[in-house]
Parts: structure tokens; sequence; C-alpha cells
């Protein structure tokens, strides 16, 4: 162990208090806290951060915070920005949890060397290396979670638009919202097929009014589609074909092997009669004897 | 070696696909199938991929071949309990399944081959899937 | 890009095709594929093993898992001494088509995976690397 390990622990031990508490003071002056639960949290991670800091200045060096010795501390940052990314806090506000101790640290060293001016520097470059370090992968943390958020997101929004409604026994509806590419139509063709699954159904009424436009690329993927839920034992019809989108189809010479209709409408109707159902007027009640 | 037990419902046979399989067994398979058929004077043979993880070209090709042969012994070939993970790859795969009709369940399927024993006009298997 | 395990496995039996896919599988589950995604490697390698085995005259397979920043990914390469491909531009346009029994199957284990690439030449035999990645 050698000099400027000691010095960070010498300090810790025996300004701990005091290194809090100025450590606290400068975040507050750059991070709002919403309320005084996440204030007392922040203490507590705070006197948690110093320990491991300590800790890891008695074994550790200062030069890799990848060893073993400081996983403590990087499991804490991990949970700091991981916990500031969900809470919309910004990356700035985050990181400076760690770069706010430098000052105080600092005043602590300038304080504790003030008779020896080369070591002072040594030392305080040295800290100031380590403290760098772990913001920064503080701020990858942060970064990597964002990411983690807005996929979930993403994934989300992916579902939302492509329900699978059940019309009748048997039958289901998929009305598609949007252009459909190749991660859509994975998402659409597992939500079909789960639904035959569950469901039993042998029809499914593919809709595509809301498909702005049919080009090759389109068609191929609801090819695709309609060939999956075959291989399920359910048949497609497809509907809500705009005369335009008929136009573009008969141009571009796609052949999409599938019974279509222009309306939804028009698809239940053939899909109920294959069912081997009708619909007919209901008798009026009969009228009571007098 | 394993073998891959045949049953007989009805006038249909069932083939229930639980191993890997390879080249022999998919040989001695379509053999004693093809036997089979016509000793049963079988109308339609039900294969039940439900317990296969994977379909790849191999398998696939043996279904086509089971179905090309029967539908020379006058059966209809259904297959059925596809999983949807293995639909959506044999999709983008791009494998054909000629000449099989698919079905969710031995129940449908059976009722599939009645149908189309019933009504011949209405089979459409040439339709690729 | 880091490499968290390698292995080779021989690839000259029907049953040494059925022993990779299941450590591609198992592989692909511990990287936390998608059941979906899980289903396209292990198809795909099971299509490229049975043309190594089939074709090639029996090779090996190696398979490592990676990871690459956030993702982690899967990569198979299949090699044999076989007598190679003439014409891989040909071979990749066949697929299932042929109809001669043939089917190599190159262009749909292509479209299963994220990355492809095939090395050939008459008499050089054959390598084939594939890679899906979460």
């Amino acid at each position: 162990m050698s000099d400027q390990e000691n010095i960070v622990l010498r300090l810790i031990d025996r300004h701990g208090q005091r290194l809090l508490t100025d450590w606290l003071a400068y975040q507050r002056k750059d991070v709002r806290y919403a309320g005084t639960q996440r204030e007392a949290e922040t203490v507590e991670l705070a006197r948690r951060f110093l320990d491991h800091l300590r800790a890891g200045a008695q074994i550790a060096q200062f030069d890799d915070i990848e060893t073993p010795e400081w996983r403590p501390i990087r499991e804490l940052l991990e949970d700091l920005s991981r916990d500031r990314a969900i809470g919309g806090f910004s990356p700035t506000e985050t990181a400076t949890f760690i770069f706010s101790l430098k000052e105080p640290l600092f005043a602590l060293l300038r304080e504790e060397l003030r008779d020896d001016t080369e070591r002072l520097v040594r030392e305080t470059s040295t800290t100031s290396r380590l403290i760098d370090r772990l913001g920064l992968y503080t701020i990858e943390c942060y970064a990597r979670t964002r990411e983690e958020v807005i996929r979930r997101q993403q994934q989300e929004l992916l579902e939302l638009s492509t329900p699978v409604v059940q019309l009748w026994d048997g039958i289901l509806a998929l009305p598609l919202i949007g252009t459909l590419d190749s991660a859509r139509t994975q998402i659409v063709m597992e939500s079909l097929l789960q639904h035959i699954v569950d469901s039993g159904a042998e029809i499914a009424i593919i809709d595509i009014t809301g498909v702005p436009t049919v080009d090759t690329l389109v068609a191929q993927h609801l090819i695709k589609t309609i060939s999956a839920a075959r291989l399920m034992g359910a048949d497609c019809i497809l509907s809500g074909i705009r005369p335009q989108i008929a136009q573009t189809i008969v141009h571009l010479g796609l052949d999409l092997n599938v019974v279509s209709k222009a309306t939804m409408a028009d698809a239940l109707a053939l899909a109920l009669r294959r069912s081997g159902k009708a619909i007919g007027e209901r008798k009026p009640p009969a009228a009571p004897e007098s | 070696m394993a073998e891959i037990p045949i049953l007989r419902i009805g006038d249909c046979l069932l083939i229930s696909i639980q191993v890997d399989m390879h080249d022999r067994l998919a040989l001695a398979l379509q053999d004693d199938l093809t036997q089979r058929i016509v000793a049963d004077r079988a109308r339609g043979v039900m294969i039940d991929i439900s317990a296969l993880e994977i379909v790849d070209s191999f398998i696939g090709r043996m279904l086509n071949n089971i179905a090309a042969m029967s539908k020379v012994l006058d059966a209809v070939t259904v297959v059925v309990g596809m999983r949807p993970a293995v639909a959506i790859t044999l999709v983008e795969l791009g494998l054909g399944l000629t000449g099989v009709r698919t079905a969710l369940n031995v129940d449908k399927g059976l009722a599939l081959i009645r149908r189309i024993i019933d009504n011949p006009e209405r089979d459409d298997a040439d339709r690729e899937r | 890009m880091q490499i968290e395990s390698d292995d080779t496995m021989p690839l000259r039996t029907s049953d040494d095709v059925v022993r990779v896919r299941q450590a591609v599988r198992a592989r692909a589950v511990a990287i936390g594929f998608s059941l979906v995604d899980q289903t396209k490697i292990v198809t795909a390698a099971s299509e490229i093993a049975r043309n190594t085995v089939d074709y090639g005259g029996g090779g090996e397979m190696r398979v490592e898992v990676l990871r690459n920043g956030q993702r982690r990914g899967v990569r198979l390469t299949f090699s044999d001494s076989g007598p190679g491909i003439r014409d891989i531009d040909q071979a990749m346009r066949d697929g299932f088509t042929t109809g001669n029994g043939l089917g190599l199957g190159l262009s749909g284990a292509k479209r299963l995976c994220n990355d492809f690439d095939i090395k050939s030449a008459p008499g050089s035999g054959t390598t084939v690397t594939i890679a899906r990645w979460t």
C-alpha cells in the first residue's frame, strides 16, 4: 500500500463527516430533488459511497476501477445511474453525484499537504483521475439504462399497434395500421400465430385499410404473414384494399395468392359463409293468447 | 434404432414425430408408411410435429415426399401441431411445403381429412404453403 | 468485441448434426435469444451442418459466444475439406428449388441470420460462417 492510498484513507477516517456534509452541499447546488425521500436516499448513498471508497483505498489500485476490489463501488454507481435514468434525471445531474466530490476532497488535501506542494500536486492528480473514472463509469451505466428504456418503449408501441381481435368463433381480424417493415412483420406474425393457437381460429382477416402504401417489400411481408398463418391451419382473407392499392398491386405485378375483399364487412361475410354460418332475421315473439 | 409408431384412427394413419430424425429413420418411416397405407386402405395420413422444435429442409423434404407418395395412393396428408416459432422460421427459410395441408391439431386435422375425402373438389393442397 | 466462449465440434455423422443443434440451442438460450430467434439460428445451423456432412465429406463446426457492447451473439463456423462449390452465386440462388435433392439451403440459411459468409472453391473445401445477435 503506497502513500497515495494512505492519504485518502487518512482523510476519510479523520474528516469523514465534514467531507460528507460539504459534498452534499455541492451536490445540492446542481441538482434539485423532488421531495425529501430522494434527498434522504442520496445522503445514504453518499455515506455508503465514502465507505466503499475508504475500503477500496485500503486495498486497491487507483488506476483501474475494473478490479474486483472496486466492485462494491461499481455496483453502487450502477444502482444510482439506473435509478436516476429511470427517474428522468439528466446525465449531468446524475454524474454530479461523483464529480462534486472533487472540491471538498481537494480542499481537505490542500489543508493536509499545505507544506508539501509537490506531493499535493501528485495526490490531487491521482485522486482526480480516480474520480473521473468513477464519474465516466456512472455516465456509461446511465446511458445503458436509457437505451434499455427506449427499447422497451419501442417494443410496447409496436405491440400496441398490432392488435388481433376475434370477430366470431374461429374468425380473427388483424387491422394493420401504418407501414409494414421487417421488425413490425415479426411482431405481427408472432401475435397472429399465438392468437391462432389460443383461439383455434381457422380464418384470419388481414385488413390493410390503414397501410398507406403497398410496394414490393410490403407485399413480401404480407405474403410471409399469410404463409405463416396457413402453416398453422388458418386461411387468410385480405380486406381494406383501396382503389389506389389495387392499381399498385396490378402495376407491380404482385401475386399475393390470397382472396381479397374491398371491405372488412365483405371479408367477414365470406368468412361466415366458409364457416358454415348464416345470419338470419329474428322471428318476432308470438302474440299472447287472448 | 428407434422406430416411429404408426397408429390407426378409423381410415386415417397417425404418426407422431418425437425424435430427431436422420436419413435411415426417415427412409424407414416412408417405407413403413406406404406399406401401411396400402395394407389398411387408409384415406388419410396425419403427421403430428408438435414435438419438433425445428423443421429444416431435411424434414421439409421428408414431409413433401410423404405427401407425394400418399397422393399416388389416394390418401390425403395433413401436418398438424406446427409451433408458431417453427412456422415463422419456415416462412423465412423459404421452404415451401407443397401438397401438404396443415391444421392446428389432431382434431382439426381429422375434420379436414373428412372434409376433403367427402368433397374432393375443395382440395386446394397444390397451392403452395 | 469479446469472445466469451469458443468450442469446436466434429461434424461427420447424422448424430453429430443432432449434437450441433443441441449445442447451438443451449448457447442461444443462455444468451437470452427470443424463442423465434433461437429457432432461426438452430435451423440455419442444422441446414449448414447437414451440408457439411452430406456434401462436404464431413468436417467440423466452431461455436463462439460473442459480446459486442450491449449485444451478445453466437457465431458458427462450418468447415470441411470436401469438393467445394464451383459457382457460389448459383448455389446461393438455387435454394431448395433445384428439385434434384441437392437443395443446398444456403440462401435460406442466410435469410435466417444476421451475418453470413461463405468461402469455397473446387478442391479446396468450404467454410461457411453465420452469426445471430441479440
